[in-house]
């Protein structure tokens, strides 16, 4: 019984490296995207100014404040690109959000409903998409969705059409590839809700003479109310900055602020005013980050 | 089950699987036209074979995927007993923050700010900083998954261990870790996956020589489709299948571990 480490020291001990870890791979690169988002690019490495010089002490510190500007933030207000790059990227993943929820309630519910002997496979069908390549998934849909494509063909097989129609490259597009690929985001917090809900409450209803439609809607919904908007903040908040799907299956005029920076960062090397992006993409997320920082871990506790 | 929920169902899988489906039916497909069926073969495959700087870029992805998930499965579990064993403690509410943030936070951000960090402290961007960037994203997933497994276990176990004497690294190594062996796999193999698929992060922290498989993919992807993509996805698809049939068959032994 010797050497025996007190509690609360091997406590810190546990949560040091990974506090540690996060702090400086993912605290601290958020405020130095801050910093360089008040800064004005220039033509030098790294490209932008001010840089901070450590070794003059206070006057560079003093020095260092002064030029930083808020320029950056100006032009992301002035500019109409994105005034509309922000708006497109909240009308996308509002609308592709809304449709989540119409398509992932009835599934989730089903999955629910399934014997239980079924729902561990179930879930797990529902679960396998998510970890498969995002990009390949989202590949998938441009064989599907090009004029000369699948659906094209088949819709003119059965006779609804005689031109193809032109869906790739399109709004449309962009929100089949949004509902598709963050589906399984939708579905497993809500089927994490609506599997604890307590089935006498829908007997009781059933009981008392209400149709199956009357009971999903006026108890099944209601009492699933925290599952639905936790799936749909989740699905929310990433869609926000996403960049592969409007760049794979949107046109030219598919603006998306995830889009936008990368154009930014990698074309026009302007790694100020990305960063401003980037804040800019931080400042409409983190309300719903914070709101749904706890349904997060209820609902992610379901996968494997 | 009713027909509505039953419809609901199939309808549900039918939409997630038959993108997926359509992808590996024509990378078996003779012609080069990728919605022309031309009849069945398996050139495309062969074709992969000899792809240098594919395979030269999923050596890469793969390296990465090792080191990120062995890194992120230690870092993750150690934020998990933090959060589920240690109760309240000063900072909590930033750790949680800290270690959830990085699953909702858009990709372009967290690779966006790594970047501009790594040049700041004069990093050379390679393999060490893709590991690095893909350790962070990774973590707080194994900490779902492993805390998880953590809820369910029984504490009298190594409150039985403590009480005989162990010390708390004793009880750690010898009780809470044994138990917790499933779900460190099923973490770590969640870790690699995600890290195997990563691409925006990857797209900003990678440097020249360390492309990783989606890079390579996405930038034959933005040319247009074609069938070698296709035999790689359908690879990679199988690949990610037995991982996660593995993970949930490993968790699926509750109790039994």
């Amino acid at each position: 019984m010797s050497g025996r480490t007190p509690v609360g020291l091997f406590d810190r001990l546990v949560r040091l490296p990974p506090f540690l870890w996060l702090a400086a791979f993912f605290l601290l690169p958020f405020a130095i995207t801050l910093k360089i988002s008040l800064s004005e690019p220039a033509t030098a490495i790294p490209p932008y100014l001010p840089v901070l010089d450590w070794r003059a002490g206070l006057d560079g510190w003093s020095a260092f404040l002064e030029a930083l500007n808020f320029d950056n933030y100006l032009t992301l207000y002035a500019d109409p690109l994105y005034r509309d790059a922000a708006l497109g990227s909240l009308a996308y993943a509002g609308v592709a959000s809304l449709i989540l929820v119409a398509l992932g309630t009835p599934l989730a519910y089903a999955l629910a409903r399934a014997p239980s002997r079924w729902q561990p496979l179930l879930v797990a069908l529902v679960i396998v998409p998510f970890w498969t390549s995002f990009l390949i998934r989202i590949y998938a849909w441009i064989a599907i969705l090009k004029p000369e494509g699948l659906l094209n063909l088949a819709l003119r097989r059965v006779g609804l059409i005689d031109a193809p129609l032109t869906i790739l490259n399109t709004d449309a597009a962009v929100i089949v590839g949004l509902v598709y690929a963050y589906l399984p985001f939708m579905v497993l917090p809500l089927y994490a809700v609506m599997n604890r809900l307590d089935p006498t409450l829908r007997e009781v209803a059933a009981d008392l003479g209400a149709a199956p439609s009357r009971v999903f809607w006026t108890v099944t919904v209601p009492l699933s109310l925290p599952g639905i908007a936790a799936g749909a903040g989740l699905c929310f908040i990433p869609m926000v900055g996403e960049f592969v799907i409007p760049d794979l299956l949107g046109g030219s005029e598919t603006l998306m602020l995830g889009r936008v920076l990368w154009t930014e960062f990698f074309s026009n090397r302007d790694w100020p005013l990305a960063s401003a992006v980037a804040v800019l993409i931080l400042a409409i997320v983190i309300g719903p980050v914070v709101l749904f920082r706890d349904s997060l871990r209820a609902g992610e506790g379901e996968a494997p | 089950m009713t027909w509505v929920t039953r419809t609901a169902l199939a309808a549900g899988l039918g939409f997630l699987y038959g993108p997926i489906a359509v992808l590996i039916v024509y990378s078996f497909n003779a012609s080069p036209l990728v919605t022309v069926w031309g009849g069945f073969s398996t050139r495309w495959y062969g074709a992969l074979l000899s792809d240098a700087p594919l395979l030269a870029a999923a050596w890469v992805s793969l390296k990465v995927a090792i080191l990120a998930s062995l890194l992120a499965t230690i870092l993750g579990t150690l934020a998990a007993l933090a959060l589920e064993r240690q109760g309240r403690f000063r900072g909590r509410a930033l750790f949680t923050g800290l270690v959830f943030g990085p699953i909702v936070m858009p990709e372009v951000m967290i690779g966006l700010s790594l970047l501009l960090m790594f040049i700041g402290i004069g990093l050379d961007r390679g393999l060490v900083t893709i590991v690095i960037a893909h350790t962070t994203f990774c973590t707080g997933f194994v900490t779902v998954v492993v805390g998880a497994r953590l809820r369910g276990l029984d504490r009298s176990l190594e409150e039985a261990a403590a009480d005989l004497g162990a010390a708390p690294a004793r009880v750690l190594m010898t009780v809470t870790l044994p138990l917790l062996a499933p779900a460190l796999a099923a973490g770590a193999l969640l870790a690699f996956t995600l890290s195997l698929d990563d691409l925006v992060i990857s797209s900003f922290v990678s440097g020249p020589g360390s492309t990783t498989l989606p890079m390579r993919l996405y930038s034959q992807v933005r040319l247009g489709v074609n069938p070698e993509i296709n035999a790689a996805s359908t690879l990679l698809v199988g690949l990610v299948s037995v991982a996660v049939l593995l993970a949930s068959w490993l968790t699926a032994r509750r109790g039994h571990g």
